[in-house]
């Protein structure tokens, strides 16, 4: 098994697969809503012009979150 | 005729507005839900023999207490019993949209879903078996297109033939696993305590949003014994999956929409051209991201400069030519009182405001364009990293934005931030934020006192020394806003940032219709102000610059200037501007430009209407260009900036003041707004005037 980082460690254009979602409730329930659950692929997108935050792609539409909250989105690297 | 209520329901961006538009024509009427500051969007519209009101719910992604918006949609589903709630779903984004219908669903509702978008969803290569999941989700489904009007009158049938349908339980309902199943089965069991929640939620769907940790359905006072329930599941479940028990519920809603999906969705081609990223490369990309979207803005207001200023002359001849005609209904020489009340209060006040109504509505149509075409997001995207520095969150950028064009609906804007820290600092701030109101006010100065040079020229591409002047005022106000933020969110309004979790909605062409709606919505409201509040204060103005009345024996001998200056100097109004002359003198005002400051603190526009009646303008000269002359040969440039500047900073108007009191629920923060922004206002003119006197500028 491939080890787990931080959505926000993941570089744009690389692909992953959320394993769990850590960190305050009311964010992650808002996370949640947004579709971003256990199992879900992710693409990252882009970063923003001055780094922070970050634009994922998500069951076919963008999304974006700053790296702190990435950060609560534990994921699994796909193989490539 | 029957009646029937339908509310509109939908995810933003999933195109609600534009089927309400296209269902309810220009027919709308634009109030709030009670008690609360959300905007509530009513139409109607007939079809066969039924009269169909339409309520346009807040765009929402969730039903659960996320934010006001999410508390309004549920409650107004709960306690107004429409017939029908038609959710608006872009089915060219099906899964995130059906999260939303989910719930719908679960609220035992008469559901339509419109499937909008299916142009984008066909060219997308997805193919919907429209029966089968019709039947899975228990709702009718209606493909259509709103933006090319096709499916609308589908919509209508379908409407019509669910509310007439008899009301029946739903037979598939989610089921969310045996583990989390067992414990609804023992919260709901509590639940038989509380029958009056029960019969108003339905005891499954009470047990859910308690064990989703629902902040206003945890409030509604439970029983101890609920509660406990409540608890004891919550860590149970915890143990079981380790997780939170409302991510997994999140994650069974979905794994629900998967699998209906699954079975009746087809996506027959793999297109990966997905236009809109593409135009994202650029448009966010890291290095052309900012200048694009400072040119972005700069276009904006040498738009709303350069091709307003034509309709504006038009409206200035008109009033002038106005003036001269109503005037002329008199002996000529008259000094009847009505005459000057019709002439140079009404006619001079409201048409000086009236005549910056193209500027306004220029305004307003570039703020809609960016709006609908999905800029917006991109904007906030771009600016979260500064907007976080300072304490906030990128979604405070939008409402700034509005704020270019009133404080008002940018104060209101703010809904859409959910921390109240932040949306106080943000409240305080706007005002900084130049309004389109206070564009008049820099339209008669600008020219008074600078002559538009080109100062730099790129093939047709020019810079002026206009718009650059009015860019620089902007800025100011931008800079200022961003240091008082800052100091606010580490004094005042210290704590924690809220996250930044957005949608970047793929870009649409904006339709005509939907942006024109937007702009006429505005644009009647400044009308609107120009009609009542400051029809009333322009009165209220030319009878304190009017009275009391010289005695004529005075004024003999004297020219007629001179008796202009007498007669304004002897009135309540002149009163006023010399008694506040002192204080203002040390920023370069005098009593002439005080007096007009009383006009700006009632409506920052007023303050040219003013300028007008102070220098007795209105009658047959009544226009800019007349008052510009005046300006000019009073006062120096250095001043006139001063004059701007103070403008910028100081007091908001009264429209802004009564908002953030609505906003923030307390005069204690209005007040502070209030003084706050005129102390500012007072200390950075001051210095400026001073260093631009000591430059000798």
């Amino acid at each position: 098994m491939a080890d787990l980082i931080g959505l926000n460690k993941v570089k744009p254009g690389q692909t992953a697969t959320v394993v769990s979602i850590k960190g305050r409730s009311s964010i992650n329930k808002r996370i949640a809503d947004m579709g971003v659950i256990p199992g879900t692929a992710i693409k990252v997108n882009r970063v923003a012009p001055l780094g922070d935050p970050i634009e994922i792609i998500i069951r076919g539409y963008h999304l974006s979150l700053r790296k702190k909250e990435a950060a609560n989105i534990i994921v699994e690297l796909d193989v490539k | 005729m029957k009646k029937i209520t339908v509310a509109i329901a939908g995810n933003p961006n999933s195109g609600k507005t534009t089927v309400f538009n296209a269902l309810t024509g220009m027919r709308h009427h634009v109030g709030n839900y009670p008690g609360v500051t959300v905007e509530k969007k009513e139409g109607a519209c007939k079809h066969e023999d039924y009269e169909i009101t339409f309520v346009d719910l807040p765009g929402t992604y969730s039903l659960t207490a996320y934010s006001i918006e999410e508390i309004v949609a549920r409650n107004f589903i709960v306690d107004e019993h429409p017939d029908v709630v038609v959710d608006i779903v872009d089915s060219s984004n099906l899964e995130r949209n059906l999260y939303l219908a989910v719930q719908l669903m679960e609220m035992n509702v008469p559901l339509v879903l419109a499937f909008n978008m299916s142009d984008l969803a066909k060219s997308k290569g997805m193919s919907f078996d429209i029966e089968q999941l019709s039947q899975l989700l228990e709702a009718a489904i209606v493909p259509m297109t709103a933006n090319k009007k096709e499916g609308i009158n589908e919509l209508l049938q379908a409407v019509v033939k669910t509310a007439e349908a008899p009301k029946k339980q739903r037979t598939h309902t989610i089921q969310y696993g045996k583990e989390i199943e067992e414990e609804l089965e023992k919260i709901q069991n509590t639940l038989d305590s509380e029958h009056d929640l029960v019969t108003k939620y339905g005891s499954r769907w009470l047990a859910l949003k308690l064990l989703e940790h629902d902040k206003e359905i945890w409030e509604k006072g439970h029983n101890k014994e609920v509660l406990h329930a409540v608890k004891n599941s919550t860590e149970h479940l915890k143990i079981v999956f380790d997780d939170d028990p409302q991510i997994m519920i999140a994650d069974r809603r979905y794994g629900f929409i998967s699998g209906a999906c699954q079975e009746s969705v087809k996506h027959t081609v793999e297109t990966r051209h997905d236009w809109s990223d593409k135009i994202d490369t650029v448009m966010i990309n890291r290095v052309l991201g900012i200048p694009i979207f400072v040119i972005l803005m700069y276009l904006l207001f040498q738009l709303t400069f350069f091709l307003g200023q034509w309709p504006m002359e038009w409206m200035e001849r008109f009033f002038g030519w106005l003036s001269v005609n109503v005037a002329a209904l008199w002996p000529a020489g008259s000094e009847s009182a009505l005459k000057s009340l019709i002439v140079d209060g009404i006619i001079g006040g409201v048409g000086g405001v009236i005549v910056f109504l193209p500027n306004i509505l220029l305004l307003f149509l570039a703020i809609a364009f960016l709006e609908d075409s999905g800029y917006m997001a991109r904007a906030a995207f771009i600016m979260d990293r500064i907007m976080h520095k300072i304490g906030l969150h990128g979604k405070s950028f939008m409402p700034m934005l509005i704020g270019l064009g009133c404080s008002v609906p940018a104060i209101m804007a703010t809904r859409i931030l959910e921390n109240r820290r932040n949306r106080l600092t943000t409240i305080m701030i706007i005002p900084l934020v130049s309004c389109g109101a206070r564009l008049p006010i820099y339209m008669l100065i600008i020219p008074a006192f600078f002559a538009n040079t080109v100062l730099l020229k790129f093939g047709f591409l020019k810079i002026t020394m206009h718009a650059f002047m009015l860019w620089i005022i902007y800025m100011i106000g931008i800079l200022l806003a961003i240091i008082c933020a800052r100091i606010l969110r580490s004094t005042v309004f210290q704590g924690e940032t809220t996250p930044f979790v957005m949608e970047l909605p793929p870009y649409r062409m904006p339709t005509l219709k939907g942006v024109v709606i937007h702009m006429w919505d505005r644009g009647w409201m400044y009308l609107k102000k120009a009609g009542t509040i400051i029809l009333a204060i322009s009165i209220i103005l030319w009878a304190a610059a009017s009275y009391p009345k010289v005695d004529p024996k005075n004024l003999e001998g004297l020219s007629e200037s001179q008796i202009q200056t007498e007669k304004l100097r002897n009135s309540i109004i002149g009163g006023i501007g010399h008694a506040i002359e002192p204080i203002i003198k040390p920023i370069g005002f005098d009593y002439k430009i005080g007096t007009a400051l009383i006009g700006a603190l009632a409506a920052k526009e007023v303050f040219v209407a003013q300028l007008g009646i102070v220098y007795s303008l209105g009658e047959s000269e009544g226009t800019s260009k007349a008052l510009r002359k005046k300006l000019k040969a009073d006062y120096s440039p250095l001043q006139g900036f001063c004059i701007m500047l103070f403008c910028l900073i100081s007091a908001p108007c009264m429209a802004t003041i009564a908002m953030t009191k609505r906003e923030t629920g307390s005069w204690g923060w209005a007040i502070f707004q209030l003084l706050g922004l005129t102390t500012l206002a007072y200390v950075v003119t001051f210095f400026a005037y001073r260093i631009g006197l000591l430059m000798s500028v």
